[in-house]
C-alpha cells in the first residue's frame, strides 16, 4: 500500500482541484477541464510509451493527433456523392497510382545494385509519376472542390457513427508512423526529434491544403455526436424530472408557479449542458482505463523489461540477441497509434475539424512538457502529468490576471503598465510552462511520480 | 529580348527574394550549428531568441525615433542592431548560466539539453509576447526600394520589371561582412581556433588548455549576435510577429542539418540551399515559360510543381531525403 502512497496523493489533490473548480468556476468549467485532461492522459500515454519505455524522441505529437482528426472526419461525415460523381473515380485511380509507385520503387531498390543510375532510375520514376498522378488528379481536384465549395467540396467520408473514428485513427496514425519510422528511426536521438517535427509540420500542411480531402482551412463542421445533443435532452421526460428530482429542495422554496417553471427551465438547461460533458468524461474515462490497463501490463510483462533494457542500454540488448530496430519500430507505431486516438477524440469532443489550429506549441511540446513533468516511464506519472499540466495551461490566465490585479493594485486604472499587462495575461501561461519544466528538469528530473523499477 | 524579358522575370521573382531569404536563414543556421557542435545540443530556443533580439531592436528603433534619431534614406534599426545585441547577449549569457550551465556541468546527455532548451523556449516565447504582444509590426524606415519595377522599365525598355528592396541588399551586404569576419574569427585568431578544437574534440582541447569557460561564452556571444541580426534583417524585410520567428525555427534547423550540422561554412550554404528551392519549387513558371516557348507551345496552366502553401514541407522534405541518403549533411558535419 505505501508504495502507491504517493500515487494516491497525487490523484486526489488533483481530483480536489478540479472539484474547487466546479465549485467556485462552475461546474461546465470543471468538466470540460476534467475531459481535456483525459485527453490529453491519452496523448501523454502515447508519448510515454515512446520516451518513457524505450526512450525515443518523437515530437510529431501534433501530426498524429491531426490524423486522428482527420479520421474522425473521413468517418463520421456522410458521403458527398456529386463529388464522387464529379472526381471520385480519378481520386481512387491516383491512390492506386501512389501505391504502384511505392511498389516500384521498392522493386528498383531490390533489383539494381548501388550505382549512379540506380538513383537515376528512381528518381526518374518518381518525377514521371509525380507528373501522371498530377495529370490525372488535378481536374479531379478542381472539380470536386467546385461542388457547392461553401458547405462540402470535399469527398466526404463514410457516414458511420464517430466513436468508430477512435480506432481508425489510431490505424491511420499507426500507418503514418510505420513509414516515417522506416525512414527515421535510425538516426540519433536529437536528430529525431528535428526529423519527426519536421515530418508533422509536412502532415499539417497536407491536411490544411488538401481541400479534397478535409476542406482544409475552411473547417469541417458539425460532426456528429456520441452523445445526446443539449437541445433535445431539454425537451426529453425523463431528464427534465431527472432534473427535477436532483434539485427538489430549491424548486419546493419557489412557491410561485410560474416562477417554478423558470427555475426549473433554466436548471435544466444548465444541467444538459453538465450531462453532456458528463457523458463525453464516462466515454473518455473508459478509453484512459483500458490504455491504463493495457500498457501497465505491457509494461510489466517480458516485452516490457525487453523495451527497458533497449531503452537503458542499447548496445547491451543488441548483444543479448533482441533485434532493437526493430523493437523501436513496433513501439513507434504503438504510441503514435494512441496518439491517434486522442486525436480522434479531440475532434468529437470539440464537434469540428480546424487544421489551422494544430499548432507544435500546443499539441507537441506541450504534451511533452506533460510526459516530463509527470514522469515518464511511469504510466500513473504520465497521465498525471496530462491532469496538472492542462489544468495549470487552463486556470494560468485567471491565476495570473488576479496575481497582477493584486500586486498593481497601487497603481491607477488608467496606468498603462498596469493595463498592459492585463492584455498579456494570455501569455502568462507559456512562462509558468516553461518555467515549470526548468524546474521540474533541475530538481527532479523524474517528475512528479518517477518510475519505479519492480524488482522481482 | 524575350529571353533577356524572361532572365529578368526569374531574376525579380525567384533569385532575389530566395538571396535575401537565404541570407536571413543562413545566419540563424550558423548560430544553430555552432551551438551543436560546441555545446553540443540542438537547441530548439534559437528562434525565441532571434525574436527576442528583434524585440530588442525594434523598442530601441522606437526610441531612437522618439527623440528624433534617423539615419535619413536608411533604416533606424541599423543603430539599434547594437543595443539589441548587447541585452541579447546578456540574456543569452545569463540563461546558460542559470540554466544550461548546470547540464554541462553533469554531462547530461544532449536530450535532456534539448528538453531543457524547450522549457526556455516556452520562457522566452512568453517574455516576447509579454513586452511587445503577439501583434504583427512593421519597424522599416527610410528609402523601400532601390530599384523600382517602372524605373527599371524605362531604363531598359524592356517588358519585364526588376525591382530591388532595399532591405535585400542591407540582408545580403550585412550577411557578407558578418560572415566574412565570423569565418576570419574562427580560421585566423587563437580564440577562434580553440573553439574549433573544442567541437572538434573536447577532451583534446582541454588536455591542451583551452577554457571551456570562454569557449562557451564566445559561443553564446556569437549566437546571440546572429540571432539578433538575423531576426532583425528578416524582421525589416518581412515583418515582425513572434509567431513567425518561431516557425523560423524550423527551416533554420533544416538549413543547418542539410549543410551538415556543427559545420558553419555548410550552415551557411544550408540556408540558401534551403531558400532557393522553397521557391524554385513554388513557383509559377507560365510567364516563363511564355517568353521561351513559341507560341505553338505555350503552356496553358501555371507550371507550378507545388502550390505556394507547402512551402515549408519542401524544405522539409529536403531535409528528409538528405537525412536518408548523407545524414552528416552536403558538407560533411559531425557525424551522426
Amino acid at each position: 500500500m505505501r508504495q502507491y502512497f504517493n500515487v494516491i496523493t497525487a490523484y486526489l489533490i488533483m481530483g480536489l482541484l478540479i472539484l474547487l473548480v466546479g465549485i467556485f468556476q462552475s461546474w461546465g468549467v470543471a468538466l470540460s477541464i476534467l475531459n481535456l485532461c483525459l485527453i490529453s492522459a491519452v496523448m501523454t500515454m502515447g508519448a510515454n510509451i515512446q520516451w518513457g519505455y524505450a526512450g525515443l524522441i518523437n515530437f510529431g505529437i501534433m501530426g498524429y493527433t491531426a490524423l486522428g482528426g482527420l479520421a474522425a472526419v473521413l468517418v463520421s461525415v456522410p458521403p458527398v456523392r456529386e463529388a464522387w460523381q464529379a472526381g471520385g473515380l480519378n481520386m481512387v485511380l491516383s491512390l492506386f497510382l501512389i501505391i504502384l509507385l511505392v511498389f516500384s520503387i521498392r522493386y528498383i531498390l531490390k533489383k539494381f545494385s548501388k550505382s549512379n543510375k540506380k538513383n537515376l532510375i528512381i528518381a526518374l520514376t518518381i518525377i514521371l509519376g509525380l507528373i501522371i498522378i498530377r495529370l490525372i488528379s488535378g481536374p479531379a481536384i478542381e472539380s470536386i472542390e467546385a461542388v457547392s465549395p461553401a458547405t462540402t467540396g470535399f469527398l466526404g467520408g463514410l457516414g458511420l457513427p464517430i466513436i468508430f473514428s477512435w480506432i481508425v485513427g489510431a490505424f491511420f496514425a499507426a500507418g503514418i508512423a510505420y513509414v516515417i519510422g522506416k525512414v527515421a528511426l535510425g538516426l540519433r536521438a536529437d536528430y529525431l526529434a528535428i526529423a519527426t517535427l519536421l515530418i508533422s509540420e509536412i502532415i499539417i500542411a497536407i491536411v490544411k491544403h488538401e481541400d479534397w480531402l478535409v476542406r482544409g482551412v475552411k473547417n469541417v463542421i458539425g460532426l456528429k455526436r456520441p452523445v445526446p445533443y443539449e437541445v433535445n435532452l431539454q425537451n426529453t421526460d425523463w431528464f427534465i424530472s431527472l432534473i427535477e428530482k436532483l434539485n427538489a429542495g430549491t424548486l419546493n422554496l419557489i412557491v410561485d408557479a410560474s416562477g417554478k417553471q423558470d427555475a426549473l427551465r433554466q436548471l435544466v438547461i444548465n444541467g444538459s449542458t453538465v450531462f453532456v460533458k458528463l457523458c463525453y468524461a464516462g466515454l473518455f474515462m473508459f478509453v484512459v482505463l483500458i490504455l491504463l490497463v493495457l500498457t501497465q501490463k505491457a509494461l510489466y510483462s517480458p516485452w516490457g523489461r525487453m523495451m527497458r533494457a533497449i531503452r537503458d542500454n542499447e548496445e547491451a540488448a543488441n548483444a543479448m540477441g533482441k533485434n532493437v530496430v526493430k523493437q523501436h519500430l513496433y513501439i513507434f507505431v504503438l504510441g503514435s497509434a494512441v496518439v491517434g486516438i486522442a486525436g480522434a477524440m479531440l475532434t468529437t469532443y470539440d464537434g469540428l475539424f480546424t487544421p489551422g489550429s494544430y499548432q507544435p506549441m500546443r499539441f507537441t511540446f506541450l504534451i511533452w512538457v506533460m510526459v516530463i513533468v509527470g514522469g515518464s516511464g511511469n504510466n500513473f506519472g504520465a497521465i498525471l502529468g496530462g491532469f496538472v499540466v492542462w489544468f495549470v495551461w487552463i486556470e494560468a490566465a485567471p491565476v495570473s490576471l488576479y496575481l497582477i490585479n493584486i500586486f498593481t493594485s497601487g497603481l491607477a486604472d488608467t496606468s498603462q503598465f498596469k493595463n498592459h499587462l492585463i492584455n498579456s495575461v494570455p501569455y502568462f501561461r507559456y512562462l509558468i510552462m516553461g518555467l515549470g519544466l526548468l524546474l521540474i528538469m533541475r530538481y527532479r528530473p523524474k517528475g512528479i511520480l518517477p518510475e519505479k523499477i519492480r524488482h522481482v | 529580348m524575350d529571353f533577356v524579358n524572361a532572365l529578368v522575370l526569374l531574376t525579380n521573382f525567384l533569385i532575389v527574394p530566395a538571396i535575401s531569404y537565404g541570407s536571413q536563414l543562413a545566419l540563424g543556421a550558423i548560430g544553430v550549428t555552432l551551438i551543436y557542435g560546441i555545446l553540443r545540443f540542438a537547441n530548439f530556443a534559437y528562434g525565441d531568441l532571434m525574436a527576442f533580439g528583434t524585440m530588442f531592436a525594434i523598442l530601441f528603433t522606437w526610441y531612437f525615433q522618439s527623440i528624433g534619431i534617423s539615419l535619413g534614406v536608411f533604416p533606424t534599426a541599423l543603430v539599434a542592431i547594437p543595443f539589441a545585441i548587447i541585452i541579447t547577449i546578456l540574456f543569452s549569457l545569463l540563461i546558460d548560466k542559470f540554466v544550461f550551465g548546470y547540464y554541462r556541468i553533469k554531462k547530461s546527455p544532449p536530450v535532456t539539453l534539448a528538453m531543457v532548451s524547450i522549457g526556455v523556449m516556452f520562457v522566452i516565447n512568453a517574455v516576447v509576447r509579454i513586452i511587445i504582444g503577439p501583434f504583427d509590426r512593421r519597424f522599416f524606415d527610410g528609402e523601400r526600394f532601390i530599384l523600382k519595377a517602372n524605373e527599371f522599365k524605362e531604363m531598359t525598355g524592356l517588358n519585364e520589371g526588376l525591382s530591388i528592396k532595399s532591405t535585400q541588399v542591407l540582408t545580403l551586404f550585412i550577411t557578407i561582412v558578418v560572415v566574412s569576419i565570423l569565418f576570419w574569427f574562427l580560421n585566423k585568431t587563437k580564440t577562434g581556433k580553440s573553439m574549433r578544437a573544442y567541437s572538434d574534440n573536447e577532451d583534446l582541447a582541454l588536455l591542451s588548455g583551452i577554457s571551456p569557460d570562454k569557449v562557451v561564452m564566445i559561443t553564446w556571444i556569437i549566437a546571440a549576435i546572429l540571432a539578433t541580426i538575423a531576426g532583425t534583417l528578416y524582421g525589416l524585410d518581412k515583418s515582425f510577429k513572434p509567431f513567425t520567428y518561431f516557425n523560423n525555427l524550423l527551416p533554420i534547423f533544416a538549413a543547418a542539418i542539410v549543410g551538415g550540422i556543427g559545420n558553419p561554412l555548410g550552415a551557411f550554404f544550408g540556408g540558401y540551399v534551403i531558400a532557393f528551392s522553397e521557391i524554385i519549387v513554388t513557383y509559377a513558371y507560365k510567364k516563363f515559360f511564355i517568353y521561351l516557348l513559341p507560341e505553338s507551345l505555350e503552356p496553358n496552366s501555371l507550371i507550378q510543381l507545388l502550390s505556394t502553401d507547402y512551402k515549408f514541407a519542401v524544405s522539409f522534405s529536403i531535409l528528409v531525403v538528405v537525412l536518408l541518403f548523407r545524414p552528416s549533411g552536403i558538407f560533411k558535419g559531425r557525424v551522426l
